[in-house]
């Protein structure tokens, strides 16, 4: 058996440039297999990609998503943490809720927009709305066992040093629970993205979601795949910057976590 | 019992939001056109499961999800494996996976789209594409949590490594690959569905995408209750399996 | 320094919850805890040591009885000069060992400078030094026991409870760290309650070891050890030694197999 070592930075640098190897490889023979007409090269993708941050339309349509975006993360994310917390601090709400909450969070959501539609009209609130949706079950479902998994010594703890409520709560209880509620916000992070843009993909006149279904519309396989790659790059990116601040708060490794399952 | 009682408040809770919903709906304080009230969402459902106007829809849709389930089971598992005995493939491919549901799956819809046509197979394979990671990263759980010590038993034994393999490794790591194939289960509908309502010629989410086009919110809201539903039923059940075997090995 | 605790006919029942009858964990408990004695307490498994603690301690309330603490009465709450060391690790994951130290001097308003000398002096004391920025996760299950211990120790407690700190531990670290436990005891002056499973620990570091019964838990005997003040890990070879931890497991013996017996019953 080999034995366990660690893996040198040289090592891993390696490992990722064969990786980022491999997908540019993928990608070029999907391209030759398909045709022109299906799929552009990577490179003929990267430079149109290249093109369009710096075209004038792009960025409008950004500017749309992500305002959405945003707002509805800030509504997850307060919500979200609102709910888990209190779900968690009270136990009989929490198992009451629990599995309520865990199958909203396992429908297929798309079906619940036309819903959405309805009550909200066409519109950010709708995009808004939709997106929060998707990112405030998991966040709270993560922040409610965040405080469940409070190691009943550190309250303990913390009453035989005396300290009042509102100490307990910023100096133990807060700190104690942040990696987790932190991993629920990193997951609700992504699942927002997805419902904003699945909210424009549907029933939208702006936004990148919109310049997508636009582009299928008028078969312009360029810009699919360049806003594709841009808004893969982005999220990536992102996500692997929350999860290495996510490691960092665990001070363990963290293994790849599924969405809360 | 603790537990049956914290199930009878949830039925409770259950009941009283539908009770609290229909009353809304009935006195006008949701418009008609808005929302139509649960009753008649039920009626609505039961109307066309009897006259059959469903059953294209839903063999469209089932059988993709069924197809997308299957491959992404079998090739999630196989990977699995595969990956979790070359430590160095699992090294490279970690941030990948880790990262992986941070990318809307379904903004390579499209491309599908252009590849395969508007038939079954965009669908099928975001479908596949959702669900596969999911089975990947919990057979690597699984697998990474077999406690070397029953491994060395099995040697000491004198088991071969097909042997270990059948009857040590894989019975200690099912609860986990049942935890897989939920959630696959989960996310094949959430792909197929997700897709049909996108952009579809045919199906339940495309029916429901159809129906809201033309403002037949009692066929629109009778599919939505019924989708939701039907997944929400297949959902809790594998959830409460897997939360029995889950408590017999001690872990939940 | 050390405090003077009393134990007045105490009981602890735990109210039935939910279709449980009420648990009778505890008592009636008779205790005079001399100040500056170091007490121990052994008994079989589930026979409300840890709730013992717990009373004393002013985390649970009693339902009959009183504790007093220094004259005064304890009412179910924590009052000053009591620091506790329990049995889960304790330690804060997300402060390094010196914040961790310092954490309940931070709590008191003490000012900053003072803190750290303290601190330092603590670390040193507790064979923690070179360990100051580390987190707890980077630490041993011993030397996060020693963390523990050391953020207890700054607050200068009158009254130290121990609940089975040393029981992750190896036999060899755990006579090592009873070793140190004395030096800090004869060097702060508190009154020491150790709960310990193990016999031979309670023997060698108590002046006095109470051993209680099964479920509701009693002290069935108080032995006297009558060691000298200056005693170390060393004591296990004289003969009383031996004879005192017999006569511990005389009188536990069938109190565990009766213990054993409840828990067969209960499954």
């Amino acid at each position: 058996m080999t034995a366990r070592r660690r893996w040198t930075p040289p090592e891993q640098l390696v490992d990722w440039l064969v990786l980022f190897a491999v997908l540019i490889t993928a990608w070029q023979l999907a391209h030759w297999w398909a045709g022109d007409v299906a799929m552009t090269t990577p490179f003929g993708t990267i430079a149109y990609s290249v093109k369009t941050l710096l075209s004038a339309e792009f960025w409008p349509n950004v500017w749309a998503t992500f305002s959405a975006f945003l707002i509805a993360l800030a509504l997850a994310s307060a919500g979200g943490v609102l709910i888990g917390g209190i779900l968690g601090y009270h136990r009989l709400s929490g198992e009451v809720a629990e599995p309520i909450l865990v199958g909203i969070y396992s429908i297929p959501k798309v079906t619940l927009y036309p819903i959405i539609l309805l009550f909200f009209g066409i519109g950010i609130e709708a995009e808004v709305a939709f997106g929060a949706l998707h990112g405030i079950i998991p966040i709270a479902l993560f922040t409610m066992n965040a405080v469940r998994n409070i190691k009943p010594v550190f309250i303990k703890t913390a009453l035989v040093m005396r300290l009042g409520p509102r100490e307990l709560f910023f100096s133990v209880l807060m700190p104690a629970s942040m990696p987790e509620v932190f991993t629920g916000l990193r997951v609700g992070f992504s699942l927002t993205l997805i419902g904003t843009l699945l909210s424009e993909m549907f029933g939208s006149r702006s936004g990148l979601g919109f310049m997508l279904m636009n582009a299928i519309g008028m078969h312009d396989m360029d810009v699919i795949m360049s806003v594709t790659l841009l808004l893969a790059l982005f999220a990536g990116l992102i996500n692997a910057g929350l999860l290495m601040l996510d490691r960092h708060l665990h001070r363990a490794p963290v293994q790849a976590t599924m969405l809360g399952g | 019992m603790r537990v049956k009682r914290v199930t009878k408040l949830r039925i409770l809770v259950l009941i009283v939001s539908f009770v609290v919903v229909e009353l809304l709906c009935q006195f006008g304080l949701i418009a008609r056109f808005t929302m139509i009230p649960p009753s008649e969402m039920v009626i609505g459902i039961v109307g066309l499961l009897l006259s059959g106007k469903l059953n294209e829809d839903m063999a469209t849709t089932l059988s993709s999800v069924g197809i997308a389930l299957v491959a992404s089971v079998i090739v999630g598992f196989a990977a699995g494996v595969v990956i979790h005995s070359f430590r160095r493939v699992r090294r490279t491919i970690d941030p990948l996976l880790a990262t992986y549901y941070s990318v809307p799956v379904f903004v390579f819809y499209p491309i599908f789209i252009v590849l395969f046509g508007l038939t079954d197979i965009p669908k099928i394979v975001i479908g596949f594409l959702y669900a596969v990671a999911a089975v990947v990263i919990n057979t690597l759980n699984g697998l990474d949590r077999i406690p070397p010590v029953l491994v060395k038993t099995g040697r000491i034994m004198g088991m071969t490594r097909i042997d270990i393999a059948l009857r040590i490794v894989l019975p200690f790591a099912a609860p986990y690959l049942f935890t897989a194939v939920k959630l696959a289960i989960a996310y094949s509908f959430i792909g197929v569905i997700g897709s049909e309502f996108i952009l579809s010629n045919r199906g339940l989410g495309y029916s429901i995408s159809y129906a809201y086009n033309n403002f037949d919110n009692l066929t629109m809201y009778s599919l939505i209750l019924f989708i939701l539903t039907f997944v929400l039923i297949i959902n809790m059940t594998l959830h409460s399996w897997e939360k029995k075997l889950m408590q017999r090995r001690g872990f939940a | 320094m050390g405090a003077h605790g009393e134990l007045r006919h105490v009981t602890r029942v735990y109210p039935g919850n939910a279709g449980q009858p009420p648990l009778h964990a505890l008592g009636p408990i008779d205790l005079d805890l001399k100040a500056g004695e170091f007490f121990g307490v052994v008994g079989p498994s589930g026979c409300g040591k840890s709730t013992l603690l717990e009373v004393i301690a002013g985390l649970a309330p009693v339902s009959e009885g009183e504790v007093l603490i220094n004259g005064a009465p304890v009412g179910g709450k924590v009052v000053d000069g009591v620091g506790v060391v329990f049995q889960d690790d304790a330690s804060f994951p997300w402060l390094t060992v010196r914040d961790n130290i310092a954490f309940g001097l931070r709590r008191k308003g003490i000012p900053e400078h003072e803190v750290a000398g303290t601190v330092t002096d603590a670390i040193a004391l507790m064979g923690l030094a070179g360990f100051e920025k580390a987190y707890p996760a980077q630490l041993s299950g011993g030397m996060r026991q020693r963390v523990c211990i050391a953020r207890t120790l700054v607050r200068q407690p009158q009254l130290i409870l121990l609940d089975e700190p040393f029981g992750a531990l190896d036999q060899q670290t755990r006579l090592l760290m009873g070793d140190e436990l004395l030096n800090l005891w004869r060097q702060t002056g508190a009154t020491i309650l150790l709960i310990t499973h193990a016999l031979d620990e309670a023997t060698m570091l108590a002046d006095r070891v109470g051993v209680m019964s099964s479920r509701p838990g009693v002290f069935l005997e108080i032995v006297e050890t009558g060691w000298s003040r200056d005693r170390d890990s060393r004591i296990v070879s004289e003969t009383r030694f031996g004879e005192i931890t017999a006569r511990l497991w005389t009188l536990l013996r069938e109190e565990s197999m009766k213990a054993m017996n409840m828990e067969k019953k209960t499954r």
